[in-house]
Formats: structure tokens, sequence, C-alpha cells
């Protein structure tokens, strides 16, 4: 049976979270009552002129320069005519031969992979290289109904990266491992807020198969309707199959666009080559080329510290492992609340923040499906509670249950372990006491310390904290236990 | 040298329906836009720089402020449908 090589490539497009639309200034905000945010340039009203928004373009160069990419000396604008209701003009106004961003790549984190695939990773630090990143507009929303399809314009004309990747990527993982990545770069640099659920990030997918050995690539096979990550790497794995089952059998695949059903887990026909699109694009004549250099240095000196360079900053300045220097940088918000925390009391070990950061608190937001910005312990509780267990003012299992209830109330640690009775006791002389009682009941013991057992001391630090109710300071038993019996 | 359009597909993309008179007629006309363009590559060109515009005008932009635009009602006015503050159309399914 012959191997097959899949060759991928994804388009996704990306919506800039600008104050306006992207050739009007009406406001480009979500969730507002339908066509409330319109005016006659959006509307595609004859005689109405767009003019391009500068916040727009300038984040497009912002997400060309986190992404090495190049910028051409002018860039322009180009109408893609196209007959649909969700675009009035008839036309989307976009970027052809003259985008804003060339070349470039997105590198794989290997956090970005499936959680299931990150142990075999084929490509470890791979960068996928890019085409293109052009700005175009977005199109109204259409709603199918028995009566008819109704348009709602209010996204009509919001400004839209296309970010478009050469045919780069092997596997569904890496497509997943791919767009994690990317995601994680877009919010880092504040130009979307890349929510796949929300619509924010849209992503469709060309995929083709060819015979081993064979160096041209087999026929194009465009994959749409991809709504969150998890169904993207469902229908790669299914279209691959799918191709893999028509190559077998002898059948020629033709280049053709398909619809992804998620519940279904398969593949619709949309439409194959005959039908494709024929754009006829052709510059703008309402809207002005522009001369980029001096937008690519504004935006240079908004690029932000991104997610690998954060990951190894944090590993030397905080000590802590790759591993856990990866899960912080992996989203923005978690490695700001991270650096809070640790900075708060400085005296506390930053590895033990990071500890109490990724095992509790993410723990716990994950159980409770709570997103990190409505967590109700704050960086400087959290910081709190570790600098008293670390001054062994109580034990670890104790300051986990004193977390869990600062999770649920966002009380501070100090009131919840007075009201639990956790305080431990460290006044010397009442400890002294606890620990004449062990060693004149247990002369036994005593000995088998002498002979050199130390596990002796466990098993009566045991003895006490059960006398005392949990409350005696382990460390300070310890300590009293072997002054008196050396 | 003659350039062949199929004058058919363009009027499909146009959304135009042409008589038989009218496809002879244009396709006669528009292969002679086509020729004109040969004009242009007999010069020497290579040291022209790509125009990008028709004006010599670059940068021309606005500052990301928001502006209410039309009210609702009077965004709908023109539509000969509409409903729930929606334009209504004949369903359309890509
Ligand atoms: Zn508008």
């Amino acid at each position: 049976m012959p191997k097959y090589i899949t060759t991928i490539g994804l388009e996704v497009h990306a919506q800039l979270n600008t104050r306006s639309k992207m050739f009007c200034p009406c406001p480009a905000e979500y969730g507002a009552e339908p066509n409330t945010h319109t005016c006659p340039t959006c509307l595609g009203l004859p005689g109405a002129l767009p003019v391009l928004n500068l916040e727009a373009i300038e984040k497009t160069l912002l997400t060309g320069l986190m992404l090495n990419c190049g910028t051409p000396e002018i860039s322009k604008w180009d109408r893609k005519n196209y007959f649909y209701p969700d675009m009035p003009k008839n036309y989307q106004l976009s970027q052809f031969d003259l985008p804003l961003c060339i070349g470039g790549g997105v590198p794989l984190y290997d956090l970005a992979y499936p959680k299931d695939a990150q142990k075999s990773i084929k490509n470890p630090g791979k960068v996928v290289k890019l085409t293109r990143i052009h700005l175009e507009e977005d199109v109204g929303k259409s709603t199918h109904t028995g009566a008819g399809t109704m348009l709602d314009f209010n996204r009509a004309g919001t400004p839209l990266m296309e970010i478009v990747s050469d045919p780069d990527i092997d596997s569904a993982e890496e497509a997943f491992a791919y767009l994690t990545s990317l995601r994680q770069i877009l919010i880092y640099g504040g130009v979307s807020d890349a929510d796949m659920e929300k619509g924010n990030l849209r992503c469709d997918v060309n995929i083709s198969l060819r015979p081993e050995g064979q160096t041209e690539l087999g026929a194009k096979i465009e994959l749409k309707n991809l709504n969150s990550m998890s169904a993207i790497r469902r229908a790669i794995h299914a279209e691959v199959a799918r191709q893999t089952e028509a190559l077998d059998k002898g059948e020629k695949l033709i280049q053709s666009t398909l619809r992804w059903d998620d519940e279904r887990g398969e593949t619709i026909m949309m439409r194959t080559k005959e039908d494709a699109h024929d754009y006829r694009y052709f510059p703008c004549p309402d809207l002005l080329p522009i001369r980029t250099a001096p937008l690519v240095e504004a935006a240079r000196a908004r690029v932000p510290e991104l997610p690998h360079q954060k990951r190894a900053r944090f590993e030397a300045a905080y000590g802590i492992s790759a591993y856990d220097a990866g899960v912080l940088a992996s989203d923005k918000a978690l490695a700001t609340w991270f650096e809070e925390a640790a900075g708060a009391d400085t005296k506390v070990p930053a590895k033990k923040v990071a500890n109490w950061v990724i095992n509790e608190l993410l723990g716990r937001l994950n159980e409770a499906g709570t997103p990190l910005e409505e967590s109700l312990v704050k960086p400087a509780s959290l910081a709190e509670l570790v600098s008293i267990v670390e001054a062994g003012k109580i034990s670890n299992n104790q300051a986990k249950e004193v977390f869990a209830e600062m999770f649920a109330s966002g009380e501070a640690a100090t009131p919840i372990i007075k009201a639990k009775g956790f305080e431990q006791v460290s006044d010397t002389g009442a400890l002294e006491a606890l620990c004449d009682e062990v060693i004149s009941a247990n002369p036994a013991k005593v000995e088998e310390f002498k002979a050199g057992n130390d596990k002796v001391i466990n098993w009566m630090t045991g003895q006490i904290m059960k006398s005392s109710g949990g409350k005696a300071n382990p460390k300070v038993v310890g300590e009293i236990l072997r002054g008196k019996m050396a | 040298m003659a350039h062949h359009i199929d004058i058919q597909h363009t009027a499909k993309l146009a959304r135009l329906k042409l008589t038989e008179q009218e496809a002879v007629k244009y396709e006669a006309q528009l292969a002679k836009v086509l020729d004109y363009m040969e004009t242009l590559e007999g010069h020497d060109l290579s040291g022209v720089e790509l125009t990008a515009h028709a004006m010599p005008i670059y940068d021309v932009w606005r500052e990301d402020v928001s502006v209410e635009g039309l009210d609702r009602a009077e965004a709908l006015a023109n539509a000969p449908r509409k409903t729930a503050g929606q334009f209504l159309i004949s369903r359309v399914v890509e």
C-alpha cells in the first residue's frame, strides 16, 4: 500500500480589536442590536467613500513584526468582486499584490500541541512559514430562516487580518499547535481577542495528499466551517482518512471546497474547481496607497515581550523549570498574575509561588470553569498564603484547605487560618513540655534514635502533632526533639 | 495580435445576460481594449516605478475614533423587506 504525504496550509482570519471600523468611523463593537452600527459607507450606499483606519494598519504591521514578516515599501487596497448579500457593495475591500506583510513564520511552542501529542512532537522547534498577512474588511452577518435570509451589517466593514501560511504543516497536531501559538502571539500583541468560540478567529484549512516520492502537490481540498480548535483537529484527521481511502482505491481527487459537519464528523462537498470563484481583483480607486516605512517604525515601538522570550526570562529570573515557565508564559494574563504574586513578597521563593499558581490556582480554575480574570484569589493574597506556609506556621495540607476557602470566598488567608484554628503552636515552652512527655514515655525509641535511626524524629513528631491537635509546628518540634535527645 | 475573450464567462461574472448580437459586439470591443495594452509592452518599462494608484498621493487615513452612524430606522429606510431590525432577502445558502 503506498504511503501518502500530507500537506496543510491554513488561512486564518483574525478580527482586530479597534474602536472603529476599517473604512468608516462606525463603532466596531460586538453584541449590539442588529444594524445599529452602520453608515452609508459600510452599507455600500452610492457615493459613500472609504477612509483607512490608521490603527488597524499599525496593528497589522505589529503582527507582522511579531511574526518576523517583511513589508513592501508601498501597500495598497484592491477590490475583490463577488456577489453575496453579506457584502452590500458587491466587492470586498482587500489587498491583492501589495499586502502589508510578506513572509515570516509562526513558531510552534511545545505546550501549544494538543496535550496527548506533547510527548511525541515530530518537529520540535518548528517555525511554520507564512506567505502573507493582508488587511481587509469583514462581511455582515446573515441568518437563514424559513422566511428568507436576514442581514445585520454591524460587522460589515470591521477590520479583519488574513494570515496565510505556506503549505508547510504536516499534521492535524501541527495545525493545532500553529493556531494555539498564533493565538497566544496575537493576544500578547493586544491586536485581537483571538477567541475562536466568539468568531474573532476563523480558520480555513487547505489539505492535500500525494504519494511518497512525488514532489508535485496533490489536489488542494479546502475545508470550511471549522469553529473550534478541536473541530479543526478532528476535521483534518477525517479528511486525511477520506483522501487516503480515495487514493488507495485509485480515485482521482479534484480541487474542491468542503464543509465540515462537526456533529456528523464528516465533510460535505460545497463546490469543485469548475465553479471556483473568479474574484477579478483590481486596485480600489477610492483608497490611496500608503508608504509603510514610518508606520513600521511606529509599530516596532509596540512589539511586546513574546511568549518564548517571557518563558526564557521566567526560567532565568525565577529559577523555575522550563516546563513551568512555559505553562505560565502560554497565557499573557496568567504570566502577569504570576509576576504580581512573585513580586508581592520578595522573601517568598518564586518557585513556590509558581507551584501554587500552576497546581492549585490553575487546577481550581479549570475545575470550576472560571476564567482567571474572575478569580477571587488575588496575586497578593496568594503570596501571603505562601509566605505563611514557608514560615512553617501551617502545614502544606492545611494551606491547601485554606486556599480552597480563599478560592471560594475571596477572603484573605489569615482570617481563614484563625477561623479554622490552624495556627500552629511555635511557643517553645508549650512544645518542650509535649516533647518531654513523648521522650519519657518511649525510652526504647530514644535508644533507637541514639543508635542512628533518624526516622524516630518523624514518628515522635507525629505523636506530638496528634496530642496538639495538629497545631504544633513540626519544624520547631523536630528541632526541640533533636536538642533533647542529643 | 487579437486577444480572445470568453465573453459569456465574463458576462456571467458580472451577472449580465447578453444577446447573441451583443456578445459578438462586446467580444470585439474588449479584444480591442486588450490589444491596446500591447502598446505598453512595446516600451522598455524596466526602470519605471510600479504605479500603485493613478493619483500621486499617499497616506490618507484617519485616527481610530468611533462615531455613531445612521440610526436603525434610517439604515433600513430603503429596504424593500425588513424584519426584526434586519434586512430581509430571499433565502440564500452558499
Ligand atoms: Zn460605517
